[in-house]
């Protein structure tokens, strides 16, 4: 029988919102073994990150511990004085932050922020724990090691910074590391080697972890057990590979089956159609750095076009030339087979209409201080020129062609909203101006993945009732498979490959696209094993990209 | 000093001690045991502090003299604060009990001192609007018969007058008077010199934040220039020049003072407005409202200022008090608002050497201080009101 490490008997917590005190987990019960590795998933809201700084006896401000008990080890955390938590807090219990970018001091050294947990418990010297971290980033497989620790955080990738920080939890040997998202803001490449090498790490010190996600596959790779958690209450926890082959709960079901959603295939487009809107030999650039290179696709009524690439591909750029907010430096843009005008100043009302966007961040995509009848209604009499009763009566059904109730949710703030619902006011906003063309910019990234399908079927359903043409921006491959039609592959701002989907998601590949679509995890928990295994340690993420 | 040092020390012991026997008493709860050490100082200094104030408060109230007189500020300013408290309390009780279901909900989550703070600035309102009704005599009229330097308090064994509640000033002008005409001249004047800044200063730093490149150069170096003159005499050197100019083009020198401090001011708002609109012209929502092809003025008025109104209210309630400074100072000088027109700034420079009086006979060197007082009062009541708008509109945000 193993050894328990952490025990938490139905732990309450309450959060502080309007003076009151409101319930944020009602009751959970965890254990942990030694060496153990336990998934925690969940919709954001559901309680999962309070729940994982709870276990270190640890709440955010405005939050509080109303009940149960944490204990590690024998100690209890909730009981034990301030000194003796200090004593535990970074010596035997770790934390790894969802953006290490935001949780590194960018004025020192990694290595001067590494030697810090060892040196004030007293664990290691400075020189022995500089020489480990050196040990400790060289087998979290970091380019360089001996030299990578003496940069400074702005000077490292996303995914070599959380690698850092993974080895800074590591310095002092905890029995306990609570990963809190450490891959969701990487790119899936990338997300591979912080993935392998988290996982590796974890393995080689037989440290127990605990790893929080909302992404199933992700935790398919990484946990021994998996617990999943509804709105502050424990839905089902159980065996990995349990659990993917016979969830029993109704909501878990529903979670694995998102992932199932897929749009039937449309005929493909006849040839001599004028496409809405045509890219030709497109190139832009941020003052002298070019950031787009001939880049040429059309697309047309009616269908959604995928665009997909990481971070710093150009995808984004690319929407922003359309909009008329980058001038390309060479190369046109045709709306229905007239040229517009490369700036957005110079075009007129009525090409301004046809291209409408939605964009990633719902919260500041919609100006808190207006209501949502307010923001809903300004395209329809910007464009419209409806007014008085006419206009509301547009803004209504808006509301009702976005699922949301009208008379409920007319006078709102965008404060008192969920991300889904103001991702759909986005769309509703798009719609008002009644355009041909809407630019998806990650819409779904930032939701969760039943808020997101929502989101998917809403477009689908409203580009089926109103002929729309979508430019999906996405580097989430399983969304391009939901929903587009067509696909373009982005690499460095040159168009790698494009097509349409069934020949994109068929070999033969382009090399990167190859690359790109074996890096998306799959919900198989021997996936990233036989990956590792096809592909070779060293020949991931980075090193991948690098090789080409 | 070494009976300080020597308090100090006792202070920590007993500090120590009662930090002991919490935890002893309390059988270790959490709250003894993780108590810092300079938690449990505080705790017994602030004790210290009370029992001082309680004792210093009995002596002013001494038979003796000389050691009432000693006393007699600290007594009045802990009697003011008893005072304006429960008027506070009980304007936000009325407040609570009276008005519509919206205004009596803002009085229930309304902290005290926003309540003082409102009540002092409708107070101030309501005595510059009725000025010319609630003064018992003219601002500028020397009453006949009447002795300069009478001293206030009204109490004749002490030299006052009950008919001059206030006293009189050096050339027999009833304070009173003077204080709420004084109340329309400079909190007029400094409450339209702050409106016009931040029109000033708000229009154009939103313009230099939403349009950018040369317009923003030109707009930011010319505020470098002028903030690079040390205001005040770069104020003084307008005046100076406009006290030349004003009686031949016929404005009154007011208007300029007005103008001039505004101009002055807005800079700095200017430099706010500026930095706040810069950090919301990179929101999503405003690229939506460009690409929708709105003119400037939406993108300014309806999409940028509703979002920077918490931290130019904040500075709002600043610039007014530095306003209402700059404008005593001026005044001080004798460029400001000029005599016989009563001027809070103006009153505590002609009264200021009566401070010297303090030690021997406090209600003497009271007389500035009302007019000092009273400006003191606005400036934190102004305060008190705009840190509550603040935490309310942070508040919305969550």
């Amino acid at each position: 029988m193993t050894e328990t490490l952490l025990k938490m008997r139905g732990v309450k917590l309450e959060g502080r919102s309007d003076e009151v005190w409101t319930p944020i987990i009602n009751g959970v019960d965890l254990t942990l073994a030694k060496g153990e590795v336990l998934g925690l998933i969940g919709e954001s809201g559901a309680g999962k990150s309070t729940l994982g700084l709870a276990a270190m006896g640890y709440t955010r401000d405005g939050v509080r511990i109303s009940g149960g008990s944490v204990e590690f080890d024998g100690i209890d955390l909730l009981t034990a004085s301030a000194a003796v938590k200090r004593g535990l807090l970074g010596k035997r219990i770790a934390y790894v932050a969802q953006s290490a970018a935001a949780s590194f001091n960018p004025a020192h050294k990694l290595i001067d922020q590494h030697v810090e947990g060892p040196v004030q418990h007293h664990v290691m010297s400075r020189a022995e724990s500089m020489a480990d971290g050196i040990e400790l980033y060289a087998k979290l497989r970091l380019p360089d090691p001996e030299s990578i620790g003496f940069r400074y955080p702005h000077q490292v990738s996303g995914g070599q910074l959380q690698r850092a920080m993974t080895a800074m939890a590591m310095s002092c040997r905890p029995d306990l590391i609570i990963f809190d998202e450490p891959t969701t803001a990487l790119d899936v490449t990338t997300q591979i080697e912080v993935l392998a090498a988290i996982r590796d790490i974890v393995e080689q010190f037989n440290t127990a972890a605990i790893y929080i996600t909302h992404d199933l596959a992700v935790v398919a790779q990484m946990a021994d057990r998996i617990k999943v958690l509804l709105r502050g209450d424990e839905v089902e926890t159980a065996d990995t590979r349990t659990m993917l082959a016979a969830p029993t709960q109704e909501y878990t079901k529903s979670l694995w089956a998102v992932r199932s959603f897929q749009r039937p295939v449309k005929p493909s487009v006849s040839t001599g159609a004028v496409p809405v809107v045509s890219l030709q030999k497109v190139d832009a650039a941020y003052g002298k750095v070019p950031v787009l290179h001939d880049i040429s696709f059309d697309m047309h009524e009616g269908r959604t076009v995928a665009v997909v690439g990481e971070s710093g591909s150009g995808k984004s750029t690319a929407a922003r030339c359309i909009t008329g907010l980058l001038p390309p430096s060479d190369g046109q843009i045709l709306l229905d087979g007239q040229v517009l005008p490369p700036d957005y100043r110079k075009r007129s009302k009525d090409q301004l209409r046809q291209v409408q966007m939605i964009y990633q961040m719902a919260d500041t995509a919609l100006n808190p201080r207006m209501s949502i009848g307010q923001i809903i209604a300004r395209p329809v009499h910007f464009y419209l020129g409806l007014t008085g009763s006419a206009k509301r009566k547009r803004v209504h059904q808006l509301l009702e062609q976005i699922e949301l109730e009208p008379s409920e949710y007319y006078n709102r703030l965008p404060s008192e909203l969920s991300g889904g619902q103001k991702q759909r006011i986005g769309i509703a906003r798009a719609l008002a101006a009644e355009p041909k063309f809407i630019i998806c910019d990650e819409v779904t990234s930032a939701l969760d993945q039943l808020v997101a399908e929502g989101i998917l079927r809403l477009l689908a359903k409203l580009q089926d009732d109103l002929k729309l043409t979508y430019m999906f921006i996405t580097h989430d491959l399983a969304t391009v498979r939901a929903i587009a039609d067509e696909v373009v592959v982005m690499k460095d701002g040159h168009v790698v490959e494009q097509g349409p989907k069934d020949t994109m998601f068929k070999p033969p590949h382009d090399p990167y696209t190859e690359l790109l679509l074996s890096s998306v995890p799959e919900m198989d928990p021997d996936w990233l094993t036989n990956l590792l295994a096809e592909r070779g340690v060293d020949n991931i993420g980075d090193a991948a990209l690098d090789k080409m | 000093m070494i009976w300080f040092a020597v308090g100090l020390i006792v202070i920590a012991a007993v500090a120590w001690g009662f930090r002991f026997a919490g935890q002893a008493a309390t059988r270790q709860a959490p709250y003894f045991r993780d108590m810092p050490f300079g938690v449990a100082y505080g705790y017994i200094l602030a004790v210290v502090a009370l029992v001082w104030l309680v004792w210093a408060y009995v002596q002013g109230h001494s038979a003796d003299p000389l050691v009432a007189n000693k006393f007699f500020f600290l007594r009045i300013a802990v009697e003011g604060f008893i005072i304006c408290a429960t008027v506070a309390w009980l304007f936000r009780l009325a407040g609570r009990s009276i008005g519509t279901a919206w205004s009596r909900k803002m009085f229930r989550a309304m902290p005290l001192t926003a309540a003082f703070g409102i009540l002092m600035i409708l107070i101030y309102a309501f005595v510059a609007i009725f000025a010319p009704w609630l003064a018992p005599y003219g601002q500028e009229q020397i009453i006949p018969g009447v002795a300069a330097n009478i001293v206030p308090g009204g109490d004749p064994a002490l030299g006052g007058d009950p008919a001059f509640p206030f006293g009189t000033d050096q050339i027999g002008r009833d304070i009173l008077s003077r204080l709420i005409y004084g109340a329309q001249n400079t909190v007029g004047i400094a409450f339209a010199t702050t409106l016009l800044a931040f029109f000033l200063g708000g229009t154009f730093g939103f313009l230099a934040a939403t349009l950018g490149g040369w317009l923003d150069q030109v707009l930011s170096r010319a505020v470098d220039v002028l903030m690079a003159i040390p205001s005040l005499i770069f104020a003084l050197l307008l005046m100076t020049i406009a006290s030349v100019w004003a009686p031949r083009v016929g404005i009154p020198l007011t208007v300029f003072m007005v103008l001039i401090i505004a101009v002055i001011d807005s800079t700095r708002v200017f430099r706010l407005a500026r930095a706040v609109g810069q950090n919301i012209v990179v929101m999503d929502y405003i690229e939506a409202a460009k690409l929708r092809g709105e003119g400037m003025g939406y993108l300014v008025f309806k999409e940028i200022l509703p979002n920077a109104t918490a931290p130019l209210l904040a500075e709002f309630g600043l610039r007014f008090c530095f306003v209402f400074l700059t404008i005593a100072a001026l005044s001080f000088l004798g460029v400001g608002i000029q005599p016989p027109l009563a001027d809070w700034g103006t009153m505590v420079r002609d009264l200021g050497s009566f401070v010297n009086y303090a030690q021997f006979a406090p209600l003497a060197a009271t007389a500035p201080l009302l007019a000092a007082g009273a400006i003191a009062m606005l400036t934190v009541a102004v305060n008190f009101v705009v840190d509550w708008m603040l935490q309310r509109s942070s508040g919305l945000k969550e």
